[in-house]
């Protein structure tokens, strides 16, 4: 039983690294820019399908796709920013939500006209190709990668948002806009930055996912309510609160397939349920 | 004022043209207006919501389901078409009112975040709890049960027609009651909230309580016009609580314009009219109905009923007085 449980817990954190992913991207974007994006899942679809095409059908390497894809994603990010985002900041809340929303229908069925709508899976790096044994079963060294991987990002935005000159003015931006721009910060470059910045975050989830997560449509929409329930428990805007956040919910719906198969869902409901009654505002809120 | 009155004289029109319809037309028009009727109470609902509130709901689809699945439900074991639609309201509102209580507590972001997490909740229970919705299959089968007291009178509903004017009058009297609620104190302090919810607060009004009100009524318009399709479709299935069919009312509405009261019907007939049309070019109907959005959202937030007013009748009234000045 503990090893089963052990072994569940393993399963749980690797789902975790890419709702973290996710998540990070979601919570920077609206705690610098002030919106929050409902396409950002879309995002991380966009990046699965486009690591999809480079490694599975032109047959690049991996890294060389997962790159190729971050490129390709931060370059939609930036069109998306200067072009759309940049426009509704200044307007009520309502209407910014129903903008990115727009996007989420446009992205999805623009990935079905593109890619199709079946639902597919590339095969497995070699490299990464094998299994440890843990407490006697075989664990992928693949899934192993993806949670040091996810720790690793998270130390790396943590160094570049509290040690570095660059992230020095990104939290001064996100603090106060107009005394930023006062004493000479760049707030245009800055924020189509951080929005690149996220969105490549987003499609790194989805492209290193790609050996052995299925790539469909839907799977943006699928990703982005449970970004939704991390932000609810970790508080919005807040980069601890998407990792601790990311955590439980991984783990929790992780435990929840083994114990209830078809309700899986339910119980990060619950608990979100339990965190919006008991501490409304996210359990890492300052 | 000569708007009022042309606005007036232009419903009484409408309403004539849509009781005699059934006597000139075929099958199809009358088919083509119940669905305009259901989505203009859907969207009217979630409007309550949006622009009387300022919430933004994105999960509206899941209260229409919860409607079209419990009238299905009542049908199946209960031939009467009223019992039937009543359930819907009754089990959409009740949902409504316990997701409402976690939905409100919060900041309006949060509360499109938690309406679109809670209709993906429900749609998963419509596709996965197969004991109770029928699983992907959904529910078959279900009769176009007839209108009656038992022992007393009873009117077939077999025919299009007949339902069709069931349909009508159900929306009519909805409509109407939403236009008394609109005009009440009640949807004045909405208005209130939604300008500022801190001011609303200050002076003394229980602004969650509000917010739970107006939620459970949107709820239990969404659930009216949910429970309106299972007679007429004869199948209700798991799509009708899916996210994209919570983007219809957005989109309508935006389309007719949020702060006026006949928005969303006349965004829900020119909706259901474009929709139309698109689907008979391409099966990516969801592109065009995105693009929409966003333009509607960067270029043209007033809408159309806005529009109509300030531009068609208001040139049209200038061009009057100044007759009227010259003669």
């Amino acid at each position: 039983m503990l090893e089963k449980l052990v072994f569940q817990g393993l399963i749980g954190l690797n789902l975790a690294m890419y709702l973290w992913l996710l998540s990070a991207g979601l919570t920077l974007v609206f705690g610098v820019l002030g919106v929050l994006n409902f396409a950002h899942g879309s995002l991380f679809m966009l990046g699965a399908y486009l690591a999809f095409t480079f490694y599975g059908k032109l047959g690049l390497s991996f890294g060389v796709s997962v790159l190729f894809s971050l490129a390709g994603v931060g370059l939609i990010g930036a069109i998306l920013e200067r072009f759309f985002f940049r426009r509704i900041y200044n307007l009520e809340v309502p209407y910014q939500l129903i903008l990115t929303f727009g996007f989420i229908l446009i992205f999805d069925d623009l990935v079905k006209m593109v890619w199709g709508g079946v639902a597919m899976i590339p095969p497995m790096p070699a490299f990464l190709d094998g299994s440890l044994l843990v407490m006697g079963r075989p664990f992928p060294v693949y899934n192993l990668f993806i949670i040091l991987f996810g720790i690793a990002v998270a130390l790396f935005l943590w160094f570049a948002l509290e040690r570095t000159w660059w992230g020095r003015t990104v939290r001064a931006s996100a603090f106060d806009r107009e005394m930023a721009s006062a004493i000479g910060v760049d707030i245009p470059r800055i924020f189509t930055l951080v929005f690149v910045l996220a969105a490549m975050l987003a499609a790194l989830g989805g492209a290193l996912g790609t050996p052995v997560r299925v790539v469909a449509p839907g799977i943006g929409t699928a990703m982005i309510i449970q970004a939704f329930v991390i932000t609810v428990i970790g508080g919005l805007g807040n980069l601890k609160g998407a990792f601790v956040g990311a955590l439980i919910v991984g783990v929790l719906t992780a435990y929840g397939i083994l114990l209830f198969p078809v309700f899986e869902l339910f119980i990060i409901f619950v608990v979100m349920g339990a965190v919006l009654m008991l501490k409304p505002e996210g359990l890492f809120a300052k | 004022m000569p708007g009022e009155r042309m606005g007036k004289l232009l419903v009484g029109a409408l309403l004539l043209f849509l009781v005699l319809l059934p006597l000139f037309s075929g099958r199809y028009l009358p088919y083509v207006v119940v669905q305009i009727l259901v989505l203009a109470l859907f969207a009217m609902g979630f409007n309550l919501l949006l622009g009387y509130t300022g919430l933004l709901s994105f999960g509206q689809a899941g209260f229409f389901a919860i409607g079209a699945y419990a009238c299905a439900k009542l049908l199946l074991v209960v031939p009467s078409l009223p019992l039937g639609v009543a359930a819907g309201v009754l089990a959409g509102s009740l949902a409504a009112a316990f997701l409402g209580v976690l939905c409100v507590r919060h900041t309006r972001i949060y509360f499109s975040m938690l309406t679109l997490s809670f209709g993906m909740m429900i749609y998963s229970l419509a596709w996965k709890w197969r004991e109770v919705t029928g699983g992907d299959d959904g529910l078959v089968g279900i009769p176009r049960a007839p209108v009656g007291i038992p022992g007393l009178f009873e009117i077939s509903m077999g025919p299009m027609t007949h339902y069709y004017y069931f349909v009508l009058a159900v929306s009519v009297g909805a409509i109407l009651l939403l236009r008394r609620l609109v005009r009440s104190p009640f949807v004045l302090i909405l208005k209130g909230i939604r300008d500022s919810e801190n001011r609303a607060c200050f002076s003394g009004i229980p602004v969650r309580k509000y917010k739970l009100t107006a939620f459970v009524l949107a709820g239990a318009y969404a659930a009216l016009a949910g429970s309106l399709v299972p007679p007429l479709e004869s199948t209700v299935t798991p799509p009708l609580a899916h996210w994209t069919h919570s983007a219809e009312p957005v989109l309508v509405t935006l389309l007719g314009g949020i702060y006026s009261f006949s928005g969303p019907m006349v965004g829900a007939a020119c909706f259901y009219l474009l929709k139309d049309f698109i689907v008979r070019f391409t099966q990516y109907w969801l592109i065009c109905f995105g693009s929409i959005i966003v333009i509607l959202v960067l270029l043209f937030r007033g809408g159309l009923v806005i529009f109509f007013q300030e531009k068609v009748l208001g040139f049209l009234g200038a061009k009057t007085a100044r007759g009227a000045g010259r003669g």
